[in-house]
């Protein structure tokens, strides 16, 4: 069959699609290839598998079943400071993890505020550490999501729909039956699968909050056959078994999400004519107040334990920050180097292999991915100094999967919209990229880079396999500071943290949307 | 003249057939039931769909590997003809040069096409500060600059009222006796086929008709093209 | 014109870098941090060794272990500072090392004979606890106790290894029951100490495992008598912190010479205060005011490390399962 023209090459993005499958796959056969003969699948390691995929279903399901609730009051209700609301809830999402986690036990530890609260009256102290202590905090970080995810699909009815239901005298539960059931329906899957895939390679948390070695994760096991067996054919394996599970999530995801992206424009309410009465006025209201309360408690916790260690810094954790600031602006441009040219892929319709590509960031192990490196470069480079590049590197792979789903619906619009027009004006190339698609684009890219950039800044990551004294990132600094007993210190350098991603967010997304045409 | 020689026109699962000839300089209303294919008739002489079978020429060019921006074609389509972020000069300019890096003699060029059309003072507007007709017009300034052979109409004027659609027909006809070009223009309206069209192609079931005289096909209509006019 | 200036410049500067031996040393990150030995150490050495002497930290214990057998022959390091006793045996396996050829006058409890691996300071793992709060005084009675406690994953952390032989040297066959017992104790497992120590400062438990010489940091750098250890009765497992020299250096004159300066008056007396241990060799001015009140065991427990590398893998297994119930 004849090829059909196209406005720009679909050869840049599957050549970023490869580089990225030879990064993650080409290091886990590093991996495997260094291996001496180990002892195979243990039955620890069966325990590991089957606790990772309990917490993930649990943590999946309870976000979304969650958001759902949220997501329907947001949808349905327009009040005073609902965008700030909106945008706030996306914090937790971009939040380094030792900083959440931090947050998390000052609200719900043993010695947190809400067993404070508890002990005045008598109470024991609430137990957070356990599968039920890692579905918390998985919760905490992807209700957000979830919510976002959903929402869109709530923005999504038209508004006509809306009208004509009112019209028919239609009460929320034929609204419910009429509209909002078969959107779920349609978007409930996917986000349920983001989710699961995203909780699949959970580390710190599960380590943390987990409450001993009956929550072993997968990647927490690869990290035994490293630290504990030096056992890399089963860390190969592991790592190997988790790409598999995770890519199955993706694929699920992909194959039910018809409208799928994290969607921007959030912050537009639909004008509603149902809900009116007071009981679900209270619930939606409940539903809002509980989890803003949920989600912006352990904020405010990171804020005022940090609050005083600020003052303790010392020139090196600013240093840090500077390279913390350096990585994730390196690892920003990377993402978008390799995210657009897939994104445009994509949206020409060349898609199977490049978006299983894109999900691939969300199962890699950075242990392993780190290691895998570790081996080949070694025998050419120092490891040491190619520490900075190489942790932003993989930062931007692990960030890729959030940011073609955000950028490639828009992509496909922008190809749909104005493919063809460009085309006739014999704009093919580098005039279609740089005069439509980037203008096109800018929105999304602004929120794609912002989000990049804060997962990047707040990563632990690979660095410290890499790193030399010299060039500590800020997370990685903050557990020095807490090795080094300074954990007021640690407390200010994760507040800082904090500012530095969801700064670099705002003003990545600002920076998108800002001054752009509709 | 453009000849569409025995081809065969694939869009999905569905084909449309052609074997026609179009004198040069004339002016073509293509009409048929939606569905019928007039816009996968209108697409492939443009270059966006393959052909699987027999070639198109124009003036004994061979246009049927071409590129759709490379074709002596210029078109506008049911939407979405102008870029949001551009400025009227912008969009307009694009016909010039595609990078948009025009020399001053360029430009001037430009603001020329949009007094042409009536658009002189709002150069710098942005496309949504313009009604639709006036974005129709920066539209036709733009092809007034491309100086293209073949100006393709996928129904560009269908959002507007009556009235403005006849002044857009009009204008139309006027740009393409200055840049002789030959127009192709998909309607579904026997009105704006009378309006300007010396002849008509049907195109129903698959099938594009050999172009007849406007006026004879209207008051005489075959049994496919009756069914469709009710 | 100018170039050539420069270029000449540059190349004085490689030349005189070129004839200063570089001697490098992997250990742990808190050891390079800066509050750390590490700044002290390097200037001490560097004052009178003639070289450039490049402190590398990678990551804790374990990980160090690990990044040598990833490096192998080819491993720019020439010496390993950091391992501890539970790790010797594995690392001597690999055959990378050198004998140290190290003598000297240990105050270490133990004597000590390995000619691969050289000690440079020590402590005892202990609970360590808020004053004022009730104490265990062995394993049973923490065990028996509503005690809340945060300990580290062995097969991440070194003080979570020590841990897993501290109740295996105390108990022997009956270290699954002791585990059993305490399992509705620990709060919570944590990669490594800063995890733990932090979570106990938060409160989060009664008591962390940490060192007998933990109340000694608080006690001198934040004046807060507020902290101590618990003693208990079955005596307290010993962490040995040793280095090694690789046999692969290119420096091996370098590398002894630090290896003599490491367990020399010149090193030992920074180890107290910042690594918050004791140091291998008592310095002529004697141990800090501040670690005078640290409790002293009753018995010293230290499996050689031919038996720590044999129950290992067994003691893990028993914990994992005391611990998955």
């Amino acid at each position: 069959m004849a090829r059909r023209a196209q406005p720009i090459s679909a050869l840049p993005g599957a050549g970023a699609a490869l580089v990225v499958a030879a990064l993650i796959f080409g290091t886990l056969a590093a991996v495997a290839l260094r291996a001496e003969a180990g002892r195979g699948f243990g039955s620890s390691d069966w325990a590991a598998l089957r606790f990772t995929l309990t917490q993930a279903g649990l943590s999946a399901t309870l976000s979304v079943a969650l958001a759902i609730g949220l997501a329907r009051a947001l949808a349905r209700r327009r009040f005073f400071g609902r965008s700030v609301l909106i945008a706030l809830l996306g914090a937790p999402f971009i939040l380094p993890v030792i900083v959440a986690i931090l947050g998390l036990l000052a609200v719900f530890g043993r010695a947190g505020w809400v067993s404070q609260a508890l002990g005045l009256f008598g109470y024991e102290p609430l137990q957070i550490y356990g599968l039920h202590g890692v579905v918390l905090a998985h919760v905490f970080f992807n209700l957000p999501l979830a919510t976002r995810l959903i929402l869109q699909g709530w923005q999504e009815i038209p508004a006509e729909r809306f009208r004509l239901a009112a019209q028919l005298n239609a009460g929320p539960r034929a609204i419910w039956q009429l509209l909002e059931a078969p959107m779920l329906l349609r978007v409930v899957p996917g986000a349920l699968a983001v989710v699961f895939a995203i909780c699949l390679s959970s580390f710190a948390v599960a380590l943390t909050l987990g409450g001993g070695p009956r929550a072993t994760t997968i990647e927490l096991a690869i990290y035994q056959a490293f630290r504990f067996d030096f056992d890399l054919g089963r860390a190969a394996l592991l790592s190997g078994v988790q790409l598999v599970l995770t890519g199955l999530a993706a694929f699920v995801a992909l194959r039910v999400s018809a409208a799928d992206g994290v969607g921007t424009g959030l912050d537009r309410a639909l004008r509603r004519w149902d809900g009116d009465t007071g009981l679900a006025r209270g619930l939606d209201a409940f539903w809002i107040l509980s989890a803003a309360l949920f989600l912006m408690l352990p904020l405010a916790a990171v804020v005022a334990s940090g609050a005083s260690g600020l003052f303790l810094l010392k020139p090196n954790v600013w240093m840090a920050a500077l390279t913390s600031v350096l990585v994730s602006g390196l690892s920003t441009v990377v993402l978008l180097l390799l995210a657009l040219p897939m994104a445009a892929s994509v949206a020409l319709g060349r898609s199977a292999m490049i978006e299983v590509a894109g999900i691939l960031g969300l199962a890699a192990s950075p242990l392993v991915i780190g290691t895998g490196l570790f081996i080949v470069i070694y025998p050419i480079a120092d490891p040491f100094s190619l520490a900075l590049p190489v942790t932003a590197l993989v930062n931007a792979v692990m960030a890729l999967p959030f940011a073609l789903r955000i950028l490639v619906p828009r992509a496909r619009e922008v190809m749909a919209r104005y493919g063809k027009l460009s085309l006739s004006l014999d704009m093919a190339g580098g005039p279609f990229l740089w005069r439509v698609f980037l203008p096109r684009m800018r929105a999304q890219v602004g929120f794609a880079a912002g989000l990049a950039a804060a997962l990047s800044m707040g990563d632990l990551g690979v660095i410290t396999l890499f790193a030399d004294p010299e060039v500590a990132t800020l997370p990685l600094q903050i557990y020095r500071l807490m090795g080094a007993y300074q954990m007021q210190a640690a407390a200010g350098a994760a507040l800082l943290l904090l500012g530095l991603s969801m700064g670099a967010f705002w003003i990545l997304d600002r920076g998108g949307r800002w001054h752009a045409e509709a | 003249m453009l000849r569409l020689e025995s081809c065969h026109i694939q869009n999905g699962a569905f084909t449309v057939q052609a074997d026609l000839q179009i004198k040069a300089g004339s002016k073509v209303a293509v009409i048929g039931p939606s569905g019928g294919g007039k816009s996968t008739l209108v697409e492939a002489i443009a270059g966006f769909l393959p052909l699987t079978q027999g070639r198109i020429l124009w003036r004994d060019m061979d246009l049927t590997e071409m590129a759709p921006g490379k074709r002596p074609v210029a078109m506008l389509f049911q939407d979405g003809n102008l870029f949001p972020h551009l400025t009227v000069a912008q969009n307009a300019g694009l016909g010039l040069r595609a990078n948009l890096q025009l020399s001053s003699q360029e430009q001037a060029q430009v603001l020329r096409a949009l007094q042409r059309v009536g658009l002189g003072d709002l150069a710098e507007r942005k496309p949504a500060a313009l009604s639709g007709g006036q974005q129709s017009r920066v539209a036709l300034a733009r092809v007034l600059l491309q100086q293209r052979d073949l100006l393709l109409l996928d129904e560009p004027f269908a959002a507007l009222g009556p009235a403005l659609k006849a002044e857009m027909l009009d204008l139309v006809a006027e740009i393409a006796c200055e840049t002789h070009a030959t127009v192709l223009m998909v309607s579904h309206d026997p009105k704006d086929a009378r309006r300007i069209a010396d002849q008509v192609i049907l195109v129903a079931d698959g099938i594009a008709h050999a172009p007849l005289a406007t006026a004879d096909l209207l008051d005489n209509p075959p049994p496919a093209l009756k069914a469709y006019l009710g | 014109m100018k170039y050539s200036v420069f270029a000449a410049a540059l190349l004085s500067v490689s030349a005189a870098y070129a004839e200063t031996p570089e001697l490098t040393v992997y250990t742990y990150d808190s050891f390079v941090s800066d509050w750390g030995p590490g700044p002290a150490v390097e200037k001490a050495f560097e004052a009178q060794c003639g070289c450039d002497l490049k402190l590398v930290g990678a990551g804790d214990g374990a990980a160090l272990l690990a990044r040598i057998k990833l490096e192998g022959a080819r491993s720019d390091a020439d010496v390993v500072l950091g391992l501890d006793t539970n790790l010797t045996a594995a690392a001597k396996a690999t055959g990378l090392f050198a004998d140290h050829g190290v003598s000297a006058d240990y105050s270490l409890p133990i004597a000590w004979e390995d000619a691969t691996f050289a000690p440079y300071d020590w402590g005892y793992f202990a609970f360590v606890h808020n004053t004022g709060a009730t104490v265990p005084t062995d394993f049973k009675s923490l065990g028996a106790s509503d005690l809340k406690i945060v300990i580290q994953d062995p097969r991440s952390s070194t003080p979570g290894l020590g841990l897993l032989m501290w109740v295996k040297a105390a108990y022997g066959d009956e270290a699954p029951a002791i585990w059993g017992d305490l399992a509705d104790n620990v709060v919570t497992v944590t990669k490594g100490w800063s995890e733990a120590y932090g979570l106990f400062l938060e409160g989060e438990a009664d008591l962390v495992l940490s060192y007998t010489t933990s109340p000694a940091y608080h006690l001198i750098a934040e004046e807060d008598a507020g902290k101590a250890a618990a003693a208990f009765d079955e005596g307290h497992y010993m962490q040995v912190e040793v280095a090694g020299i690789l046999a692969g250096s290119d420096q091996p004159e370098l590398a002894r010479d630090f290896m003599q300066f490491m367990v020399s008056e010149d090193f030992q007396p920074i180890i107290p205060t910042t690594n918050w241990m004791y140091p291998s060799v008592t310095p002529a001015a004697g141990l800090p005011a501040g670690f005078e009140p640290l409790i002293t065991p009753a018995e010293s427990l230290l499996l050689s490390a031919d038996e720590a590398a044999a129950l290992s893998d067994g003691a893990l297994g028993e914990w994992l399962d005391a611990l998955s119930q």
